[in-house]
């Protein structure tokens, strides 16, 4: 699109005189697809999120006058509370655990079903099927099949193995493993479609190719496959450590960040203290620090790890 | 070149992520506590009987409580000609969303729901309630004086309660005659021995609703009533100042019921009410006794599956005394319904707030029987559903009400309040660190 300004007046002129008109066109054309979603997003998006930042600089309850201004001690508040400490904890602990378990897994079930299998396309609708159930509903089934006498202690105890039931998401020590858990039977199947779809647009080519060199079917992978996959995987990541920092509906659903703060997250978290607690300077405070967390991991991830793939994607103008 | 279109993807993914990261501000709502919309309200003389509208709000959303509101307005405007009555009924949640949003316009509803307490002190303190105080003095001795008190905002009335009920043991009497417990326990000690009796039977002492971390914290706060006595309480309710010992005193106690482990299996994670929650466990006989208010024998029914009708087989006991405590061992802990008036609100309507409470009324909504027990003197009689009266018993003995902790200071030190006392039960903390954390939520308002 842009042009960079030459040295030489002849060039400028030039360029003046054979683009303005097109230039002005384009523009003019850029703006009206551009000017309602731009209008919306600034309204529902650009301006709460400054309304946030301001609320977070005050004392307020939400009724009475926004007068109270308390500088960053809403800031300092969260920053030293055990409570919101233990939540970022949890986040860490979840993004941790997504990367190292659940992309693997979702990796694992997307290259055994790119194989030609029987069956494979009816378990791609049932890995898929978890991830198009709301999060709310999710949330409620497995509070149901999880609590003390429900489906999953039946189903132990039908089983013989009644001893190994425990009522996990009542004990503060097990109450996150068991979110993590659901989280994942959520979403991997998401994943698993995401890197399915970036398989299938391997050339087999490639494969035979290695398997004629002699390349085992595991060397294959190593070398051929999972680079390739590359940028998909690289997305995955992405989209799994945000979703994890950001995590809400099923925690707020299921145990609503206990028991004691034991599966509390970033975001329940915030929520409580806005919204539950009508503090909503203090809320606002948290909704900002989350903001500058996600802001600042993406920028990073988008600058240092996505650079790659999006080099080859760009348009040059 | 590149670069510039590389940042611009950089920047719309971005903020797609700041738009999904900063929920909570999105929906913060704006801060526009407004003008208020100053009606010059020229007072109208009777005679001329100017035409005059009363907004009133509330939360009576269920029939046969619905339908009785609308009569009694109905029998005003018939009585009153020049008053129109605009009603708006809402459910619970829905009012205190549409409530905070009209207040936060301005437009203060005439006549609205309130709880009293720290949520009515805050609307008072922001300038959205009026002082009643002399339009209801002639009248005010027709109300439960401790009930009104819970209106009051520094010594000034600003609502008037239709409606008080109180927290107190539940209990299967079918669990207690397998116990063999004959005396109900008046004492904490009697009570910590019929929960050691009922243990050793095989029976599931207590249902507590861990998720809903307000049902846990009724233990502490009657315990507290005990031991701080009506003088303790108030003091820290109003000055913020909880480093009384009392209240640690009261973490001690409650401690003691918790080292016998007495709750159902999971009760960490149990809700109030629906599956798996502290009312099924009472439904089901998986807890022989529950501490909450008058509504728990329509919860069990709900949550029974339809083998429970209401009341079936419970029993109700008041909260027992605490050896050598100040307080009145027949303080009670509860908490109602009322109406606050506007700060604009017309002159009819606290003769319309008076015609509400009235006798007549009162002793109408006495007789639904819907868990309403209404405050005016002399109504008492007009219900006659037996658990409800058991309530009433125990009500009419109490001396002083303490309003439920996290009503009567305000939502933020209420929430704090329910979540300390939750460490307590869930095995985290201690009766002192319990205080600390409160008293340190108290000092952050």
């Amino acid at each position: 699109m842009g042009y960079s300004v030459t040295t030489t007046t002849t060039g400028i002129a030039v360029r003046t005189r054979m683009r303005p008109r097109r230039g002005l066109r384009s523009w003019a054309g850029i703006a009206l697809f551009l000017l309602p979603a731009l209008a919306l997003y600034a309204l529902f998006v650009i301006f709460p999120m400054i309304q946030a930042a301001r609320y977070s600089l005050y004392d307020w309850n939400g009724l009475k006058p926004l007068t109270d201004v308390v500088g960053t001690a809403n800031f300092e508040r969260a920053l030293a509370d055990p409570v919101f400490l233990g939540a970022v904890g949890h986040n860490a602990l979840i993004v941790i655990l997504s990367l190292v378990v659940q992309i693997p897994f979702a990796l694992g079930l997307a290259l055994m079903l790119n194989r030609g299998m029987r069956g494979r396309a009816i378990l791609r609708l049932v890995f898929f099927a978890p991830y198009v159930i709301a999060e709310v509903i999710t949330a409620i089934v497995w509070n149901l099949l999880l609590q003390p006498n429900g489906m999953a202690e039946h189903f132990l105890e039908s089983i013989g193995l009644g001893d190994l039931y425990h009522p996990w998401l009542a004990d503060p020590d097990t109450v996150l493993i068991a979110m993590f858990f659901v989280i994942t039977w959520k979403y991997f199947g998401f994943h698993m479609i995401l890197l399915l779809a970036g398989l299938q647009g391997i050339p087999r080519v490639l494969d035979e190719a290695a398997a004629i060199d002699g390349a085992t079917r595991r060397q294959a992978i190593r070398y051929v496959t999972l680079p390739l996959l590359g940028p998909t995987i690289r997305v995955s990541v992405f989209l799994s450590v945000i979703g994890s920092l950001q995590l809400f509906d099923l925690v707020w659903v299921t145990t609503r960040g206990g028991p004691v703060n034991a599966s509390n997250t970033m975001a329940v978290y915030m929520f409580d203290r806005g919204f539950v607690r009508f503090q909503f300077g203090y809320g606002s405070a948290v909704a900002v620090i989350l903001f500058l967390l996600c802001f600042a991991l993406a920028l990073a991830y988008q600058r240092w790890v996505l650079r790659r793939d999006t080099d080859g994607a760009t348009t040059y103008g | 070149m590149s670069t510039r279109w590389r940042w611009i993807g950089v920047l719309g993914t971005v903020a797609l992520l700041a738009s999904a990261c900063s929920g909570g501000g999105t929906a913060t709502p704006s801060p526009t506590v407004a003008a208020p919309s100053v009606a010059p309200t020229e007072a109208p003389s009777p005679t001329e009987a100017a035409p005059v509208e009363i907004e009133w709000y509330h939360i009576q959303n269920n029939d046969p409580g619905k339908s009785l509101w609308q009569a009694l307005a109905d029998e005003y405007t018939a009585a009153h000609p020049n008053v129109t009555i605009k009603l708006t009924v809402l459910e619970n949640e829905a009012f205190k969303t549409k409530l905070t949003t009209l207040l936060q316009q301005g437009n203060v509803p005439d006549l609205f729901q309130t709880w009293g307490g720290g949520g009515l002190r805050q609307q008072v303190e922001a300038g959205f309630v009026k002082d009643i105080s002399a339009d209801i003095a002639p009248w005010a001795s027709e109300i439960n004086a401790g009930a009104l008190s819970m209106y009051e905002v520094d010594g000034k009335n600003y609502g008037v309660p239709f409606d008080l009920g109180l927290v107190g043991f539940w209990y299967n009497t079918k669990s207690f005659d397998e116990a063999g417990i004959t005396t109900l326990p008046a004492t904490w000690e009697e009570f910590l021995a019929a929960v050691e009796t009922l243990k050793a039977k095989g029976i599931t002492p207590i249902a507590l609703a861990g998720k809903d971390t307000w049902t846990g914290a009724f233990y502490w706060a009657y315990l507290a009533v005990r031991n701080c006595g009506q003088a303790g309480m108030d003091k820290a309710v109003v000055s913020g100042d909880w480093s009384d010992p009392c209240f640690v005193k009261a973490g001690e106690d409650f401690k003691q019921l918790i080292d016998m482990e007495p709750f159902q299996e999971g009760f960490l994670a149990a809700p109030w009410d629906g599956a798996g929650s502290g009312a099924a466990a009472m439904a089901t006989y998986n807890g022989a006794i529950q501490l909450m208010g008058q509504w728990l024998p329509g919860t069990v029914n709900a949550n029974s599956g339809g083998s429970r009708p209401v009341g079936e087989g419970l029993g109700w006991f008041p909260f027992p005394s605490v050896a050598g405590s100040p307080g009145d061992p027949f303080d009670g802990l509860g908490g109602g319904n009322g109406f606050a008036v506007g700060k604009d609100a017309p002159p009819e309507t606290v003769d319309f707030l008076h015609y509400l409470v009235s006798l007549d009324a009162a002793n109408r909504w006495g007789a639904l029987g819907t868990g309403i027990l209404p405050t005016t003197n002399g109504s008492e009689a007009s219900t006659t559903d037996p658990m409800l009266t058991l309530v009433l018993e125990g009500r009419a003995k109490a001396k002083f009400v303490q309003l439920y902790l996290d009503q009567a200071t305000t939502p933020e030190l209420g929430g704090a309040i329910n979540e300390a006392v939750a460490t307590l039960y869930a095995g985290t903390g201690t009766p002192q660190s319990v205080v600390d954390a409160i008293s340190q939520a108290a000092a952050n308002q």
